[in-house]
C-alpha cells in the first residue's frame, strides 16, 4: 500500500473535479461538501474516461411527468453512454447490484510525513501550511 | 407439438363477425337509421388488415363453403375448442367501426359488436369469454363503453389496435387504462390497422405480407410507449397482452431497452427500475403466430432463455387465421411443466376475471391435466 | 487538465476495420467551395428544407451535447470536423486500418428542394474527397445520393465509379417510399453495375411519415428504438418487392440498426410468406435466403443481455459472415472495440468481425 501527494486540496473546491495520474493510472478526485473521493479514470461498462464526465445532480420522479432534481453534484455521467455513478461510492445508479467504478480512499493529510508524488509540492523549505491531498493505491 | 393435456385457456380466437345487420338490433334508432339509410348496413366493416379470402386470415379447413372464414359458435365447438381440450377461450371481434372517423359511429357500433358478443357467443357457449371493443381514438366515449361493460365479467380485457392514430401510452388514453386496472380488465393489444398513417417510417409496403411482417415492429413501438411513458408506474397493476405479434422479436427489445435506459434515464425518471424487468412483470404475449423457423426443435426454447421469463407467454390458436396444421399448435422442446404455464398458469394470472368462479375449478382443472397426461400422447 | 485516454488491456494487435465514422463540417460554410454560386447563395438565404418542424435542431433533443462523446469536442468545432483529433483519439488509438465515412447531413438525402438536393450531393462528396479522403489514406467515402431523385443519383454514381476513394452508396433508408419500391431500382442497377454496396445508415430525419405506424414517440428512448423497427420495415421492403430477385449481384450494409433481430426477422419473413406466396410469384426463393445472400449489419450499438453469451447465440444464427464492426464516432452510444462485445470470441471470429468480412465486402485489401 503506498500513499502519494497528488494535489492541492485547495484545487479541487466543492462541486468540481481533478484527474490526476499516478503510477500510470488516471484517478479523478471530487469534492462534495468540503469531503474527498477519487474515482478511476475508467468506466467500468465501456472504458470511458468516466472522470471526465459533468458532475450532475439526480433526477428523481414521483410519476410520469413529475421532475425533481436530488443529491446536486453527488453524480457523475460518463462523458459517452451517459450513465450515472454516485461519486462518493463509485455505484452506478441504474445497476446498482451489478455495476461500480472503482474507487480509491481519499484523505486529506498534511504534507510532511508522506511520500513525495508525482505532484511536487509547492514548498522546498519544510513548511507545512497548505492541506495536501494524499492518495493511497494498491502496491 | 400437439396439445397434451386437456384443460387450455386459448387467449386468442376469432369469431365470425356480425353482419351490419345483424348488429341492427343492437343499435338504437338513429344509428339504425343511419345505417339504413345511407346503405352502411351493406358494408361488412372488414379491417383492411384480414382480406377475407387471403391465406393467412383462415385455414382452409378453417372455411365456410363459401371460401369466407369461418366462426359461427358451431365453428368455433368444432375448430377451436373440443380439438384442443380448450376449457376457456378469449374472443377477440376485430370490428372495422375502430378505422372509422367518426367517433360516434364508431362508438356505437362497438357497443352493439360487444352487446352481440355477449348474447349471440357468450351467453350461448359456457367457455368463451371476450374482449371490450373499444373506439379508441375517442378515449373518452371508450371509457364509457368500459364502464357500460365492466359489470358483465365474462368480458376479461379491453381491445384495441397495434396501429392506430397515436401511440397507445400517450397521457390521452390513460382514462381507458385507469378504468381497466380498476376493473380488473387486461389491456389487448392486437395486430392490426386503423392505417391512419403509413405503416412503416418510409411509407407504404405493397404487400399484404409486408404488412402483415411489419406488426411486430408496430408491436415493439407500442411496447416502447408504454414503458416510455411510465404507464406501468401510473397504473401498476395493468396486464398489457400483445395478441397476435409473433414473440420471437422480444429478446432484442428486453436487451435494447435495457441498455438505452442507462445512458437516457433522465429524460423519463420514473422509470426505478431495468426496463426489462418491468416488461416481463407487465407483459404478456400470446403464442400465435409463433415466428420460429423449422427443423430446430431447441430454437424455441432458446429464444425463452434470451426472454428470460416463462410467465410472458399465452397458449392462443389465434383460429381462424392459419399459422399451424392440423392440431400442431404447441412449439417442440418445451417441458409440460413449461406448457402447463403457458396454457393454465400464465393466462390465468394475466386475467384476473378467469379466475371468477374457477378457483376451485383451477384445482380440477390441475387434477384433470396430470391424469389425462397419462392418456394423451 | 484533460489527461489522455488510457484504456485498460493489450494494445491492439489486430487492426480492425470501422464501418461506421462521422466527419462533420467545422460550420455550414465548409461546403461554399464546393458549391456553385447559385447554391451557396441558396443555403445562406432558404438553408435546407426538411420534413421536420425546428429548423437545425432536433424534435427530440439529445441526452448528451447533441448526441456526442463529450470527449470528443476538438478546440474548434463539433465533434467528427477536426481530422487530427480523429487521428489521435480514434484512428491511431483504435487500430483503424479502415474507417467507412458517413456523412448524414447536408447531402441531399432529405432535401425536399431536388435540384438544391442535387447540387448538396455533389459538395458533399466533393467534401469528402479533398478534406478527408485524400488528407487521411485509412478514411474511405461513401457515394452520398438523394434517392428521391433517382436519374441524378444515377448520374452522380456513374460519376463517381471509377474511384475507388469512394466504396459504397448511401441513400436514407427513411425516405418517401419503402426502398423496395421500384422508384429506386434505378439506383440499385446503378450500384449492381459499378459493384458497390448500397448504404443504409439510419436517419434521424423523416421521408414524411411518422416514424412508428402509429404515429410519432414522445421521448428520445422511444426514437432512438424506432430506428431498428424501421430498419426491419426496410428488409422487409427490400425482400418482398423482389430486388434480390432482381439483382441477384446487389449487395446491402444496414448501419447503426441493429442486427439481433434479423434472425426473428428472417423467421418472420419465411414463415408468412410461405401462406401467402401466391401474392410475390416473382421470389424464387424464402426470404431469410435473400438477406443471408445479400445483407451485411454493423454491430453499433451492439446489445449487452444480460446474459452475454446469448448475443453469441444470435451472431451464430444470424452468421459470423455477415457482422461488421463499428464504432459510430464520435457520437455518445460509441462502442470500443476492445469492450464492445462483453464475452470472449475465437479468433476466427474477431478477425471475420472486426475486419475481414469488411475488407471482402468493400474489396480492401
Amino acid at each position: 500500500m503506498s500513499r502519494q501527494v497528488v494535489a492541492r486540496a485547495s484545487e479541487v473546491v466543492p462541486g468540481t473535479s481533478k484527474i490526476v495520474t499516478v503510477k500510470g493510472r488516471d484517478i479523478g478526485i471530487f469534492n462534495i461538501d468540503g469531503s474527498y473521493f477519487a474515482l478511476a479514470n475508467r468506466c467500468p461498462h465501456a472504458g470511458g474516461p468516466l472522470c471526465s464526465g459533468r458532475i450532475v445532480p439526480l433526477a428523481m420522479s414521483d410519476g410520469p411527468g413529475h421532475y425533481r432534481l436530488a443529491r446536486h453534484q453527488e453524480f457523475l455521467r460518463c462523458p459517452w453512454h451517459g450513465w450515472e455513478f454516485d461519486i462518493r461510492t463509485g455505484q452506478s445508479w441504474c445497476d446498482p447490484h451489478s455495476t461500480r467504478a472503482r474507487q480509491f480512499a481519499v484523505t486529506i493529510e498534511s504534507g510532511a510525513e508522506l511520500v513525495k508524488g508525482p505532484y511536487v509540492a509547492e514548498t522546498f523549505t519544510v513548511s507545512v501550511e497548505e492541506d495536501y491531498l494524499v492518495i493511497e493505491l494498491a502496491g | 407439438m400437439k396439445v397434451p393435456f386437456a384443460g387450455a385457456i386459448d387467449c386468442d380466437l376469432h369469431p365470425l363477425m356480425p353482419s351490419a345487420t345483424a348488429l341492427l338490433p343492437y343499435l338504437d334508432e338513429y344509428w339504425r337509421d343511419q345505417l339504413v339509410n345511407r346503405h352502411i348496413d351493406r358494408y361488412s366493416f372488414v379491417l383492411t388488415s384480414y382480406p377475407p379470402y387471403s391465406p393467412l386470415s383462415a385455414r382452409p379447413d378453417w372455411r365456410q363453403t363459401s371460401g369466407l372464414p369461418a366462426g359461427d359458435i358451431d365453428a368455433i365447438r368444432r375448430h377451436a375448442l373440443d380439438p384442443f381440450g380448450t376449457r376457456l377461450a378469449i374472443c377477440n371481434v376485430l370490428h372495422g367501426a375502430v378505422a372509422l372517423f367518426n367517433e360516434d359511429m364508431a362508438a356505437a357500433l362497438c357497443a352493439a359488436v360487444n352487446d352481440w358478443t355477449a348474447k349471440e357467443l357468450l351467453d350461448r357457449e359456457p367457455r368463451l369469454r371476450a374482449s371490450i371493443l373499444l373506439p379508441a381514438h375517442n378515449p373518452a366515449l371508450a371509457l364509457r363503453e368500459i364502464e357500460r361493460l365492466a359489470p358483465d365479467r365474462r368480458f376479461v380485457q379491453v381491445l384495441l389496435l397495434a396501429m392506430g392514430e397515436m401511440l397507445l401510452g400517450r397521457r390521452t388514453y390513460w382514462p381507458i387504462y385507469a378504468a381497466a386496472e380498476k376493473h380488473g380488465l387486461a389491456i389487448g393489444i392486437h395486430a392490426g390497422s386503423t392505417y391512419h398513417h403509413a405503416p412503416t417510417p418510409s411509407g407504404w409496403p405493397a404487400h399484404r405480407v409486408e404488412d402483415y411482417v411489419a406488426q411486430s415492429a408496430a408491436f415493439e413501438s407500442q411496447l416502447l410507449s408504454f414503458l416510455t411513458e411510465g404507464v406501468f408506474q401510473k397504473f401498476p397493476a395493468l396486464k398489457l397482452v400483445l395478441i397476435e405479434s409473433g414473440v420471437t422479436w422480444l429478446p432484442t427489445l428486453l436487451w435494447r431497452t435495457n441498455k438505452t435506459w442507462r445512458g437516457v434515464r433522465p429524460e423519463v425518471p420514473w422509470i426505478d427500475r431495468p426496463p426489462a424487468e418491468l416488461l416481463r412483470e407487465h407483459v404478456r404475449l400470446t403464442l400465435q403466430p409463433l415466428d420460429v423457423p423449422r427443423g430446430d426443435p431447441q430454437r424455441f426454447a432458446r429464444v425463452l432463455d434470451h426472454v428470460g421469463s416463462d410467465r410472458m407467454l399465452l397458449f392462443s390458436t389465434d383460429y381462424p387465421h392459419w399459422h399451424f396444421d392440423g392440431e400442431d399448435v404447441l412449439p417442440d422442446g418445451l417441458t409440460d411443466d413449461t406448457l402447463r404455464r403457458f396454457m393454465i398458469d400464465n393466462p390465468l394470472e394475466t386475467y384476473p376475471r378467469l379466475r371468477d368462479g374457477t378457483v376451485a375449478d383451477h384445482a380440477v382443472l390441475r387434477d384433470n391435466a396430470s391424469a389425462s397426461q397419462e392418456h394423451v400422447r | 487538465m484533460n489527461v489522455p485516454f488510457q484504456h485498460a488491456g493489450a494494445s491492439q494487435h489486430l487492426m480492425i476495420v470501422d464501418c461506421d465514422i462521422h466527419p462533420a463540417y467545422r460550420t455550414p460554410a465548409d461546403l461554399h467551395p464546393f458549391l456553385p454560386a447559385r447554391w451557396r447563395e441558396h443555403m445562406t438565404t432558404f438553408g435546407e428544407h426538411l420534413r421536420q418542424g425546428l429548423s437545425g435542431q432536433l424534435a427530440w433533443p439529445r441526452m448528451m451535447a447533441a448526441g456526442m462523446r463529450l470527449d470528443a469536442f476538438p478546440e474548434a468545432g463539433p465533434p467528427g470536423s477536426d481530422l487530427e483529433l480523429m487521428r489521435r483519439q480514434h484512428l491511431d488509438a483504435n487500430g483503424v486500418e479502415y474507417g467507412m465515412l458517413m456523412q448524414l447531413s447536408r447531402g441531399g438525402m432529405e432535401e425536399r428542394n431536388l435540384d438544391f438536393a442535387a447540387a448538396l450531393s455533389r459538395a458533399v462528396n466533393d467534401w469528402q474527397l479533398e478534406e478527408w479522403v485524400k488528407p487521411e489514406p485509412r478514411l474511405r467515402a461513401g457515394i452520398v445520393v438523394p434517392q428521391e431523385d433517382a436519374a441524378f443519383a444515377v448520374s452522380e454514381i456513374e460519376r463517381r465509379a471509377n474511384d475507388p476513394a469512394f466504396v459504397q452508396i448511401l441513400i436514407s433508408p427513411r425516405a418517401s417510399d419503402p426502398l423496395g419500391h421500384r422508384r429506386y431500382w434505378p439506383i440499385y442497377e446503378a450500384a449492381q453495375r459499378c459493384r458497390r454496396p448500397i448504404a443504409l445508415h439510419v436517419q434521424g430525419y423523416s421521408g414524411g411519415h411518422a416514424s412508428t405506424g402509429s404515429g410519432w414517440p414522445t421521448y428520445y428512448m422511444q426514437e432512438h428504438y424506432a430506428t431498428t423497427t424501421g430498419m426491419q420495415n426496410t428488409v422487409t421492403s427490400l425482400v418482398f418487392e423482389g430486388v434480390f430477385e432482381r439483382f441477384p449481384d446487389l449487395k446491402v450494409v444496414l448501419i447503426e440498426g441493429g442486427f439481433t433481430w434479423v434472425p426473428s426477422l428472417c423467421w418472420r419473413m419465411d414463415k408468412h410468406w410461405q401462406r401467402m406466396r401466391k401474392e410475390t410469384p416473382d421470389l424464387k426463393r424464402p426470404p431469410s435466403e435473400y438477406v443471408r445472400d445479400h445483407c451485411w449489419f454493423t454491430t453499433q450499438p451492439i446489445e449487452e443481455p444480460e446474459v452475454p453469451a446469448h448475443l453469441a447465440d444470435v451472431i451464430s444464427w444470424l452468421g459470423w459472415d455477415r457482422v461488421m464492426f463499428s464504432t459510430d464516432y464520435p457520437h455518445w452510444d460509441f462502442d470500443h472495440p476492445q469492450q464492445a462485445f462483453k464475452f470472449e470470441l475465437s479468433e476466427e471470429q474477431k478477425r471475420k468481425v472486426f475486419r475481414d468480412n469488411a475488407k471482402a465486402l468493400y474489396g480492401l485489401t
